[in-house]
């Protein structure tokens, strides 16, 4: 059992959670993820590592309500606890050996984007942060990416802050202007990913996607998360998670992400959990 | 006098008809009378040969006799003096190819029931026996063991019977390796499993869930902590066929299938873990792997499953029984059927899949004649699910951040003619993560074999 030292909603879906597991703590390092099992009926869930303490003994995740095992952690208490919590899992992000590189986020998977441009920072990289929201009230993160970032530039759909417009029309203006990145690091929605590697292909910059497909196990064992890169069959969980955003094909990855979208749906109507409340 | 009937005595099973629509075990087991009548149809050959099969050399005429007498406990000890899992193994073991292959009795009929007696005694015990063991004496030494799988499970309990504080420690949040996450419940209950690794515990060995050696800690942080490092970590990577059509929504691995079924019970109302519930599906591969994904399909309700294989039955390397079993239950074995292509629906579905006929040519090195395609013999099957069980290879975790723990070129962990020491100093292993996938049994004498090793290397490094 792992407690759950510290919980806080960072808006009205999203939340985050500080989870004691000291030995894990000690290991991860940006861009791994861990799986969690609310509880003993619980679903194995991927979740990236938002952020981590060795002193503390924590490891951060930060997720969004979207599903039957999201939905149960997020009914969990501060104090309270969960059954399951493995890791550190995947391959870290590479943080070293650039002097400009842009860190894009779309929504919750700014959440894996900070602890990368945080990195980032202390390995003494220039970084250049782009973030998309829908909206204001759904910006999450401002105050740390801010501190870590050379340039933060936040683009809301309905311009309620920031600039009106999506993460590529920033990043598109930016590489239009002239300016150069070592390697643009992308993690959000697939389709938002897509467009950005689009983007990124047409001005030659390297690109790294951050992946984060339907897994089981997370150690190699059951090869749900296989996706196809450059024409052959990698697993997220232990090729990646990241992989060269050029090569990934995301046609097929958002079809797979797809796979039991119905089941969910099913489930969240019917979970007693959420009934009896 | 030996009982002289040329056949078995008949052990009861669900019907068919009803149990490929539960997960509840299919065979029933022997009452007392059956496994004495059984029991009296041995010989007693006084060379052995059942026993010279056994990978773990279990002195097979000793029990049989014992219960041939109606000493049950007796039959239990001379078995768990030698195997670790005998309720595992009496289910799971390839008798036919192993003990009872060599039974005098099958020169004329069937051999003895081996494995089925073995079950018998085993689940008696089991279920009449409340005393805890004797923990042993500690000796001071402590060893590690990677992964909670039947090498694993044996060599822990092995060296925790010698005294030797024994940490597994396990990625999965459940103990037990293949046998909780592959063979499904239907063929070994997992409350068996679960009795087994509760009386490793009783024993005092600390098994620490959720531990993925090789990022949590290396290989190399244990060897600070502990006297000797065993590595069990099975073969868990899943091979394709590398034919289009493998990523398509609809297309599992067998692992993952399984795994979804086995060990987190998707087929449970309350489970939360999904898993589609195919109409029509077709499992490719011959193994037991396949037996066991083929039947869990037919179970979660399949009007169709088919199994898809590139040899004659003949050349199948599942268990008899489960064969049998299978085609009882309704499963529709496509023999001498090679798949080219899975055949794309609406939306990265699956619609079916493309086959082409094959014909046995001359023997390849592994000494089966080996199928060759017949020309323009394509035809189409119908389906909405293919579940790839072709066999898997060793995870490259392990390897991969070790230093000075050589592999060879398929990734399986080389050892000395022992079969359990390997380049590394102080580091043992054995089972699939060796041998490459074979069976629960093969990787229980693997474990034993290491844990005899690594009592030696300890006390000669005194």
């Amino acid at each position: 059992m792992y407690l759950i030292k510290r919980k806080k909603e960072l808006n009205s879906t999203v939340t985050l959670m500080d989870i004691y597991a000291p030995e894990i703590a000690k290991k991860a390092r940006a861009g791994q993820f861990i799986i969690l099992r609310v509880d003993d009926q619980g679903e194995r869930i991927p979740l990236t590592v938002a952020d981590y303490s060795p002193e503390e003994g924590t490891v951060t995740v930060i997720f969004q309500v979207v599903g039957t095992s999201t939905m149960k952690l997020n009914a969990k208490r501060e104090g309270e606890y969960i059954e399951d919590f493995v890791g550190p899992l995947g391959r870290a992000t590479k943080v070293d050996g650039f002097k400009r590189v842009a860190v894009v986020g779309g929504g919750v998977g700014c959440a894996i984007a900070y602890p990368v441009a945080k990195a980032l920072s202390q390995n003494g990289v220039e970084v250049v942060s782009i973030v998309g929201f829908r909206s204001k009230e759904l910006i999450i993160l401002k105050d740390e990416f801010e501190r870590v970032s050379n340039k933060y530039i936040v683009m809301t759909d309905d311009g309620s802050a920031g600039q009106k417009g999506l993460v590529t029309d920033a990043l598109g203006a930016l590489l239009e202007a002239g300016e150069s990145f070592d390697e643009v690091i992308v993690i959000g929605p697939l389709v938002m990913m897509k467009f950005v590697s689009l983007l990124t292909k047409k001005y030659s910059v390297p690109t790294v996607a951050s992946m984060n497909p339907i897994m089981v196990d997370g150690t190699g064992m059951c090869g749900g998360c296989r996706l196809t890169v450059g024409g052959k069959v990698r697993f997220a969980c232990v090729d990646g998670p990241e992989f060269d955003a050029h090569q990934v094909d995301f046609d097929e990855a958002i079809k797979r992400g797809g796979m039991y979208r119905e089941h969910e749906q099913h489930s969240r109507e019917s979970c007693n959990l959420f009934k009896n409340n | 006098m030996a009982d002289m009937s040329l056949k078995k005595h008949e052990m009861a099973v669900q019907p068919p008809e009803i149990r490929n629509k539960n997960f509840d075990e299919v065979a029933l087991g022997y009452t007392e009378e059956q496994a004495m009548a059984e029991a009296k149809r041995c010989l007693n050959c006084k060379n052995k040969p059942c026993t010279t099969k056994c990978p773990v050399a279990i002195d097979i005429p000793a029990f049989i006799q014992m219960v041939a007498q109606g000493d049950f406990e007796q039959a239990y000890k001379i078995i768990s003096s030698s195997s670790s899992l005998p309720a595992v193994c009496g289910r799971v073991c390839p008798q036919e190819r192993q003990c009872e292959s060599k039974c005098v009795r099958a020169v004329k009929g069937e051999p003895v029931a081996i494995g089925r007696l073995e079950r018998f005694v085993a689940d008696r015990h089991n279920q009449s026996c409340t005393e805890d063991p004797t923990i042993p004496e500690p000796n001071g030494y402590k060893v590690a063991v990677v992964g909670a799988g039947p090498a694993g499970l044996t060599a822990a309990g092995d060296l925790a019977k010698k005294g030797y504080a024994v940490t597994v420690l396990e990625a999965l949040h459940t103990a037990g390796g293949v046998l909780v996450y592959g063979i499904p419940e239907f063929r070994l209950p997992k409350a068996i499993v679960k009795k087994e690794i509760d009386s490793l515990k009783k024993l005092g060995v600390d098994i620490r869930t959720n531990m993925v050696v090789g990022r949590i800690s290396s290989v190399d942080e244990l060897l600070q902590e502990y006297d000797a490092v065993f590595i069990g970590t099975g073969a868990g990577l899943p091979r394709f066929m590398g034919i289009p059509g493998e990523s398509l929504c609809g297309v599992y691995s067998a692992n993952e299938f399984l795994t979804r079924i086995n060990l987190m019970k998707a087929y449970e109302p309350n489970s939360d873990t999904p898993i589609i519930r195919p109409r029509r599906a077709a499992i490719v591969g011959g193994g037991n792997v396949a037996m066991d994904a083929a039947r869990c399909a037919k179970r979660l309700g399949a009007d169709e499953v088919y199994v898809i294989y590139r040899r004659s039955e003949q050349e199948m390397p599942a268990r008899r029984e489960e064969v049998e079993h299978a085609k009882e239950e309704g499963i529709i074995f496509k023999m001498l059927t090679n798949p080219v292509e899975i055949l794309e629906g609406e939306n990265k579905t699956v619609r079916g899949i493309r086959c082409v006929s094959m014909e046995l040519g001359e023997p390849d090195a592994s000494g089966r004649r080996s199928p060759v395609e017949i020309k323009d013999s394509a035809f189409d099957i119908e389906l909405d699910c293919v579940i790839m069980a072709i066999g898997t290879s060793p995870n490259p975790l392990i390897r991969t951040t070790t230093e000075g723990l050589e592999c060879d070129k398929r990734g399986c962990i080389v050892t000395l003619e022992d079969g359990v020491t390997t380049t590394k100093s102080g580091v043992y292993a054995g089972g699939d993560a060796v041998t490459g996938a074979a069976t629960v049994i093969l990787a229980m004498g693997a474990g034993k074999s290491a844990a005899a090793a690594i009592d030696k290397y300890i006390k000669d490094n005194k």
